[in-house]
């Protein structure tokens, strides 16, 4: 151990390895029509020229994947370039999919997906060599990055008082009460760890996965993704007990802790 | 450097200046040098409270408006010597102050006092905005019914987001919580929130209850600060506030009947 670190010391490194997080957008694909996908990307970013300009980009495939539903990843990842994006990760593709972005110089997001390709590894080289495209830059070559897209959560530990609205882009976590006349509001979940009397809407952005906590239900109005019961409706679930409330099925259900 | 104190509630009518009098006379008689100011321009009562009606000159918009000095206006009290009162203006409105002149005229007090008390108008607008925009320390002043309670639970969030502590990154305002018009009879007969409820409601830091009591009336009638009143509950009750605010550690008074004073002396507490 001691020799290593001297060695370590006297040879001097050029360079190390941090463990970083930035956060870079995903792309998320419902459809498999190129042409579409570059009508819809135009348009953006006719809304905002400058912050789509050279940005970073994840293409996240988990939802055509869901639906079985094939894409040409060659011509995607050629039409982002040309639009001046620079697509730098994949995830939720299948293997062959994976393949074929890493063949264009786009790294693979997830670990374990890696971790099986690495298993044969003639089969990856052989591509790399036979259809290594010449315009890819060589520093975008697969680095792992398993924290990409980095949501915002929001930890709340002051009382959340009559007037005041607290929004999170993520989940919102609040340790104090949330008054009567207060609202909170979350693209998340929303933990209350005290009374919540205020209004309470969770998957604000349709998210209808997310979820409300509270250790004591008052609320005037609680709401996820859309779907809200108000205070006169709730009378029968208030208590001094935790609960959960979650959709299932259009209807919220409240199901003690 | 002064202590900044606001007086507030949101409501009206529920004791801000009987408070305001109160306080800024029990820290006066305390030793320290106290400065009260009037923040409800146009609707001025503070100084008829304080008995000194007849003796305002100038008053703060004055001073705001450089058409005074702070000393022309500031009246001292005439039963106590570490007290001065700085009136309202009744002939104008509450535009009349602005944030830069409030600052300049606490930042000169500041120099010479060592507490400033804010009477806070009702309400959410500029009056009391201003008067509570410098504050250390927040006196909330609720009365134990739902829509006192409401009005207190926002103006705490509006102390905790607009004030230049808020706003300057600092250390935020520390709030104490003061029920006034208690009376626990009622709250017995369940016509009236109780001290645990409000607490509940609005989980303050409690300095003291404030008993519902004919002393406050007569009180303000004559000009006089409850806590001069010192056989009266309610000026009891004040002078325990002062106490508490100063460190010191006073049982709370006045959250049980008063009939069961007999019970109370056996009762181990």
């Amino acid at each position: 151990m001691s020799i290593n670190s001297q060695l370590h010391l006297a040879s001097k490194s050029t360079l190390e390895f941090k463990s970083s997080s930035f956060n870079v957008p995903a792309l998320i694909l419902s459809s498999n029509k190129i042409t579409d996908i570059k009508k819809e990307l135009q348009e953006k970013i006719s809304q905002a020229p400058d912050f789509f300009k050279y940005s970073p980009l994840v293409i996240d495939l988990n939802q055509l994947s869901e639906q079985q539903i094939n894409i040409d990843i060659r011509t995607l990842i050629q039409m982002l370039r040309d639009l001046k994006f620079f697509p730098i990760g994949i995830q939720g593709g299948s293997d062959k999919q994976h393949k074929i972005a890493l063949d264009a110089g786009v790294s693979i997001l997830s670990i374990r997906l890696l971790q099986e390709l690495k298993q044969e590894p003639e089969v990856i080289e052989d591509s790399v060599e036979t259809d290594k495209n010449p315009d890819v830059d060589e520093s975008l070559t697969p680095v792992i990055i398993t924290e990409v897209v980095h949501i915002e959560n929001k930890i709340i530990s002051q009382p959340v008082r009559s007037g005041q609205r607290l929004y999170s882009k993520g989940d919102l976590i609040i340790l104090a009460q949330v008054s009567a006349g207060a609202e909170v509001l979350a693209e998340g979940n929303i933990h209350v760890y005290a009374s919540l009397r205020g209004r309470a809407l969770a998957g604000v952005q349709g998210d209808t996965n997310s979820r409300i906590f509270c250790s004591d239900l008052q609320a005037e109005l609680i709401s996820i993704a859309g779907n809200y019961r108000i205070k006169e409706d709730l009378e029968a679930d208030m208590g001094k007990k935790s609960v959960q409330i979650f959709l299932q099925e259009q209807s919220l259900i409240i199901k003690e802790l | 450097m002064a202590r900044i104190i606001v007086v507030t509630s949101g409501k009206g009518g529920v004791g801000k200046t009987t408070t305001s009098s109160a306080v800024a006379m029990g820290l006066a008689k305390k030793g320290h040098k106290t400065a009260v100011i009037d923040f409800d321009v146009g609707l001025r009562n503070l100084d008829l409270i304080m008995g000194c009606e007849r003796r305002v000159v100038y008053d703060f918009v004055n001073v705001i408006n450089g058409e005074a000095t702070l000393n022309q206006a500031l009246i001292k009290d005439k039963r106590c010597n570490n007290l001065y009162i700085l009136p309202a203006s009744q002939t104008r409105d509450k535009d009349a102050l602005t944030q830069e002149g409030v600052g300049k005229v606490l930042d000169e007090l500041s120099k010479g006092f060592k507490y400033i008390i804010c009477d806070s108008p009702a309400g959410i607008e500029r009056g009391a905005n201003l008067a509570m925009y410098f504050a250390d320390d927040a006196f909330v002043v609720t009365n134990p019914e739902v829509s006192s309670v409401r009005d207190s639970d926002r103006m705490l969030g509006i102390l905790s987001s607009k004030s230049r502590r808020a706003e300057e990154g600092k250390e935020p305002i520390k709030e104490y919580l003061l029920l006034s018009r208690y009376s626990p009879e009622r709250v017995k007969l369940g016509e009236m929130l109780s001290v645990d409820d409000v607490q509940d409601i609005l989980s303050l830091h409690l300095l003291g209850v404030i008993p519902e009591s004919k002393s406050v009336l007569n009180a303000s009638n004559s000009g006089t600060p409850v806590i001069l009143d010192e056989k009266s509950d309610a000026g009891q009750a004040y002078a325990d506030i002062v106490a508490r605010y100063l460190g010191e550690d006073k049982p709370h008074r006045f959250i049980e009947d008063k009939k069961g004073l007999f019970g109370k002396l056996f009762r181990s507490r």
